[in-house]
């Protein structure tokens, strides 16, 4: 179980990761809640993993760590609200910018002169 | 009074909630008034607090009456104490400034403003790493909404950075979190501190690399070298009082490293004692000369003005890496200067900018200002101060740093980049002060009166300078105690923070056999 769940977390973050690096602030967006999602598991994960254990102590045989649950709620109550803030800014920024691009303008590729060449002929 | 250490954070929070309701959110007038009387409030509080934690020692409060470390607890010491003042004094003036028309520009100004304290001074006076991150967030939300307040294109480009840079890095900040929970068991600093001694030498490397994220974190926050580029565009951008304000935010994550990697992982943590020195000595020395460069490079004086926020940055964490009692108290006495003439000379910057026109800030040939005499004294104490000339608190605070590097390999380094950024600063604030003041063409229009608000905003900003050296004795005597606080482990007063107990716990087992 750990293997496994060691690898989601880390697909999810590096697919986040990856995704951050990108240039359009949609992509951008969803590379945060990947990301979050990530951060959710790991912090999730920081009380160790244990099967069919409650919370709450006396309830079963075993008891799972409390706190990182607690912690959680909390991570995920603010990504949230911070997500949704990023998307209303980012519409703000498409709309005063006139484009998505994170420096609110696209960068323009140099084009090679053989292919203007090709173009023209 | 039991209740002091948590007065303020709930004081901004209440304020902040009533402005929103009716009676106040009618009238832009009714919450100048009401929010300048809740800043002094604040400011009276603080020195309040302050002088408790100097005469009684450090107070803690616990939140529910959980003993730590189990509940939430606030901790103040004499550096939250000396923070949390700073932040309401700065405070202060920012909002004078504003309420000279600056929060006007958009809505809800004084609420968010109000918010920031909040965050503020919670992250300072928290004892539990976790709420440091609550409040981190608390107060990023609110700069977002800040900087951006008033609008307009600049603005928004600068804030998407900002905000997508910082959600990155509470991304960071969590898995750091995850990984210092997962191998000391807490949350609660002060136990954080005692349990790193007992770590078997798998969980090192773990709480090694949890530690090194939160650098990192913090880096961003404070603007250290590779994470600094978001810094001078974004102040640059935003408007004048959120500026000054956010002169305090930098230092926010230099107390975070002075909390997290000299309580936790400071001279007593066994195998990762001084663990991010190694890493600060470098950043901070190439902080400072990229910061410098910036300075000269800059076209404008509110860029060059976000690029000495840079410098004062590297400043500061170099002397917290020489990791000496007489350097930390350097660096708490420079962190006093440096914010208040930093948010001075934002302020002054705005000023100067509304009277040039087109030209605004830029280093070009434009219409005289209408009040050169004012501005001009007002801007030459801030460049001496800044560039570190004898009658103000740059020169005693910059002697105090020099002094303390007296090891042969420290003074190699210290010295000559501290002395030629002093020299470099005289020649971009030179330039700056000749072409704003001197190098005008056109017609010289009437001189208009200031407005009153803004005058003293300014003059409660830069008069620190001045009080810094008059009262030097009194406030370096502070510092040193305040640095021999942070360099020593004395346990909490009143705080029931048993080891043993904590052992005895089921989460503390469960840690412990893993």
């Amino acid at each position: 179980m750990e293997v496994i769940y060691a690898f989601c977390v880390g697909l999810l973050a590096a697919c986040g990761f990856f995704l951050v690096l990108r240039g359009r602030t949609f992509i951008v967006v969803m590379g945060l809640t990947l990301l979050s999602y990530a951060v959710n598991l790991f912090l999730f994960a920081s009380g160790r993993l244990t099967l069919n254990g409650a919370a709450v102590l006396g309830q079963s045989a075993q008891y799972s760590d409390p706190l990182p649950q607690a912690l959680v709620l909390t991570a995920i109550v603010i990504g949230f609200a911070m997500t949704a803030f990023l998307v209303i800014l980012a519409m703000r920024s498409r709309a005063d910018q006139g484009n998505d691009h994170v420096d609110g303008q696209i960068p323009v590729r140099p084009v090679s002169p053989s292919l203007l060449d090709k173009r023209n002929g | 009074m039991l209740h002091l250490p948590i007065l303020p954070i709930l004081l901004p929070m209440l304020a902040a909630a009533l402005m929103l309701l009716p009676p106040l959110s009618q009238s832009i007038t009714r919450q100048r008034l009401f929010a300048v009387t809740i800043m002094i409030t604040l400011v009276i509080v603080s020195v309040w607090l302050l002088l408790t934690c100097h005469q009684q020692g450090t107070q803690l409060y616990v939140l529910g009456g959980w003993q730590p470390p189990f509940g939430i607890a606030l901790v103040a010491d004499r550096l939250s104490a000396l923070m949390v003042l700073l932040t309401a004094i700065l405070g202060l003036g920012a909002q004078l400034y504003a309420c000279a028309g600056d929060d006007k520009e958009g809505m809800y100004f004084h609420p968010l403003f109000m918010f920031q304290m909040l965050g503020v001074n919670g992250a300072f006076l928290t004892g539990d790493i976790f709420n440091l991150f609550v409040f981190f967030e608390v107060l990023l939300i609110a700069s977002y909404a800040l900087l951006i307040h008033g609008g307009g294109k600049q603005k928004t480009k600068a804030n998407v950075h900002y905000v997508i840079l910082n959600l990155v890095g509470s991304s960071i900040f969590l898995f750091a979190l995850g990984i210092l929970y997962g191998t000391l068991g807490t949350l609660n600093i002060q136990d954080m501190a005692m349990k790193v001694v007992s770590l078997n030498e798998q969980q090192q490397a773990l709480t090694k690399a949890g530690g090194l994220l939160l650098l990192v974190v913090f880096g961003l926050k404070a603007a250290l070298l590779p994470l600094h580029f978001w810094l001078p565009k974004t102040y640059a951008a935003t408007s004048a009082p959120v500026a000054a304000l956010f002169a305090i935010m930098t230092k926010i994550g230099v107390y975070s490293i002075l909390r997290v990697h000299m309580t936790i992982f400071g001279q007593d943590a066994g195998a990762l004692a001084h663990m991010a020195i190694p890493w600060l000595w470098p950043l901070a020395l190439l902080t400072i000369v990229m910061g410098t460069i910036g300075v000269l490079a800059s076209p404008g004086l509110r860029l060059s003005i976000a690029n000495l926020v840079v410098v004062s940055v590297g400043t500061l964490l170099l002397a917290v890496a020489i990791q000496r009692e007489s350097a930390t108290s350097a660096a708490l006495y420079y962190m006093i200067h440096s914010t208040f003439i930093t948010g001075a000379l934002f302020l002054i910057a705005d000023m100067i900018t509304k009277q040039r026109g087109k030209a605004e800030d830029r280093y070009v040939i434009a219409r005289p200002l209408q009040n050169p005499k004012i501005l001009g004294i007002a801007f030459f104490i801030a460049a001496l101060t800044v560039v570190g000339m004898p009658p103000f608190s740059g020169f005693v605070s910059k002697i105090l740093i020099l002094q303390a590097a007296n090891s042969m390999r420290e003074t190699l380094w210290v010295w000559p980049i501290l002395l030629l950024i002093s020299l470099v600063f005289l020649v971009a604030l030179s330039r700056a002060g000749t072409t704003i003041f001197w190098r005008a063409a056109g017609d010289n229009t009437q001189g208009k009166p200031l407005a009153p608000l803004k005058c003293i905003a300014i003059a409660l900003l830069l008069g620190a300078s001045p009080v810094l050296v008059i009262f030097g004795g009194p406030i370096t005597q502070y510092t040193q105690l305040t640095a021999a606080q942070l360099h020593s482990k004395a346990p909490l007063p009143n705080s029931k923070l048993p080891i043993k107990k904590a052992k005895e716990m089921p989460t503390g087992q469960s840690h412990n056999a893993n």
